[in-house]
């Protein structure tokens, strides 16, 4: 039997679809992939061990710098492992405004997603509609928080900026008003042909595969498994009535479906969330220094974000340990590459939402 | 609201059958980290089921830690453990793929916590 000749071709760290770099070694027989191998570290930032010269407390800033799509969600879920630990009773109304800060998070990112997704497939316009839409998004969150990247607004024990009930009500009128672009933006992402060719039956990964390996987020739902963190309750989604979206057949196509509805999902959540907005404090007063150790669970954009936090009763913490929803998404990567031509991996690197930034925390 | 987190510290030598045991009543493998704390490290191993949080934690020593690998169990545990080995120190026995200290391409040399140099 005639051995195939192997090449191996470098992807990234440096890629023109990759908008942070990972570094993959491709090795090909012709134009197949049959093994990718993985690296990281490029950008590593060793903000975890910044925990030893910024107290719990400072640290917020620190955790929403770790990305800077799902930044809010990263300092929440920080602040809700320190509030476990230390058992703070944080007030309704900023739970409910932490529900909202998450949801313009997630709708900001999977536009952002549709967009870079357009761009690898060459869609320029494709991409430049869904960033014009974003950009309305991205106006909300700086109206409300002052900022665009960074909001500033987690803290232990509550929010640092209320949102006025009218300027609520007129946001959930301007995101209805949106919901009509974005259908007709989305469509061309359900109907179109050319999309359709390039992420229909593409990169499939089975239900069982994708349980077996760790997937979450989208990755994870668009395999069929019925997995979305929000169910645990965190902030006020134990208050807001809302369905994973899951969708079963696995392939590119499906994780753009999921994503795509996510955003109608998360547009109905916030309506909810201003719908039940509760008078009162946004915060309360924190003493005392935290003494124990908690794992908080987030669903962010991209899925499932795991904070540990050990703390030793003194105001600098043992241990912060974030798990990013990327990095438990690189083994689902490494097993649709395999058998995938070499033009389809920037568009399956893709499927998976990477966040390099987070994942180089 | 949020769920009981069921925190268990078991030995080194018990780790592989209580992974499988998690594995065999269908629980996830959510991550695995290690953190150093004072001469020790510990190793997390987290699992979910239905949304409720089970966490394995093996202590060893900082000085040449060791373990066994659970990849036999969890394939993606690789990349854990790959992590653990280019960050950490740990050696980590029996990976599915071991990368040799390849996963981790940074520009200060790793592992970040080397044992202290012997006078």
């Amino acid at each position: 039997m005639e051995c195939k000749k192997q090449t191996i071709i470098p992807f990234g760290p440096q890629h023109p679809v990759l908008p942070e770099p990972i570094h993959l070694d491709l090795v090909l027989e012709d134009e197949k992939v049959v093994e990718a191998i993985p690296s990281i570290g490029f950008i590593h930032r060793g903000l975890e061990k910044l925990v030893e010269k910024k107290d719990f407390i400072e640290y917020v800033y620190v955790a929403e710098r770790i990305c800077g799509i799902c930044s809010f969600i990263h300092g929440m879920t920080y602040c809700i492992a320190i509030e476990e630990i230390m058992k703070i009773d944080v007030p309704q109304r900023a739970h409910f405004l932490r529900v909202i800060w998450s949801e313009l998070s997630r709708i900001h990112s999977h536009l952002l997603w549709l967009g870079l997704m357009a761009d690898a497939f060459g869609f320029e316009s494709l991409f430049m509609q869904s960033w014009r839409i974003r950009e309305r998004i991205l106006d909300i969150i700086e109206e409300t928080t002052g900022g665009r990247v960074i909001f500033g607004s987690s803290k232990v024990g509550g929010v640092r900026r209320d949102i006025s009930k009218e300027k609520m009500k007129e946001i959930v009128e301007r995101l209805k008003g949106y919901e009509k672009e974005i259908k007709e933006l989305t469509n061309v992402f359900i109907k179109d042909a050319s999309v359709k060719h390039r992420l229909c039956g593409v990169g499939i990964v089975s239900k069982e595969d994708a349980y077996a390996l760790g997937a979450v987020g989208p990755t994870a739902r668009g395999s069929g498994i019925v997995s979305d963190m929000r169910k645990l309750g965190y902030a006020a989604y134990n208050e807001i009535d809302f369905e994973p979206i899951v969708e079963s057949a696995g392939d590119s196509y499906a994780r753009c479906m999921v994503r795509i509805k996510e955003i109608f999902q998360s547009i109905d959540i916030i309506a909810q969330a201003t719908e039940k907005l509760v008078d009162g404090p946004i915060d309360v007063k924190v003493s005392g220094t935290p003494n124990g150790e908690f794992f908080a669970r987030s669903e962010q954009p991209r899925g499932e974000a795991v904070y540990y936090i050990k703390a030793n009763g003194t105001k600098f913490l043992d241990r912060v340990r974030v798990r990013t929803p990327t990095f438990a998404n690189i083994a689902p990567l490494l097993k649709i590459l395999p058998g995938a031509s070499l033009a389809d991996v920037p568009v399956l690197v893709l499927t998976i939402d990477p966040c390099i930034s987070c994942t180089e925390r | 609201m949020i769920k009981e987190q069921n925190l268990i510290t078991i030995n080194a030598d018990e780790l592989l059958s209580q992974v499988e045991k998690l594995k065999n009543s269908g629980h996830r493998l959510i991550q695995i980290c290690c953190t150093k704390i004072a001469d020790t490290i510990e190793v997390n191993y987290s699992f979910d089921k239905n949304y409720s949080f089970t966490n394995l934690r093996v202590i060893l020593p900082s000085e040449a830690p060791g373990i066994d690998s659970v990849s036999a169990v969890y394939l993606q545990a690789l990349l854990y453990e790959n992590e653990m080995h280019d960050l950490f120190g740990v050696e980590v026995k029996n990976m599915a793929i071991d990368y040799k200290g390849t996963f981790y391409r940074t520009s200060i040399k790793t592992p970040f916590n080397p044992p202290a140099e012997k006078n």
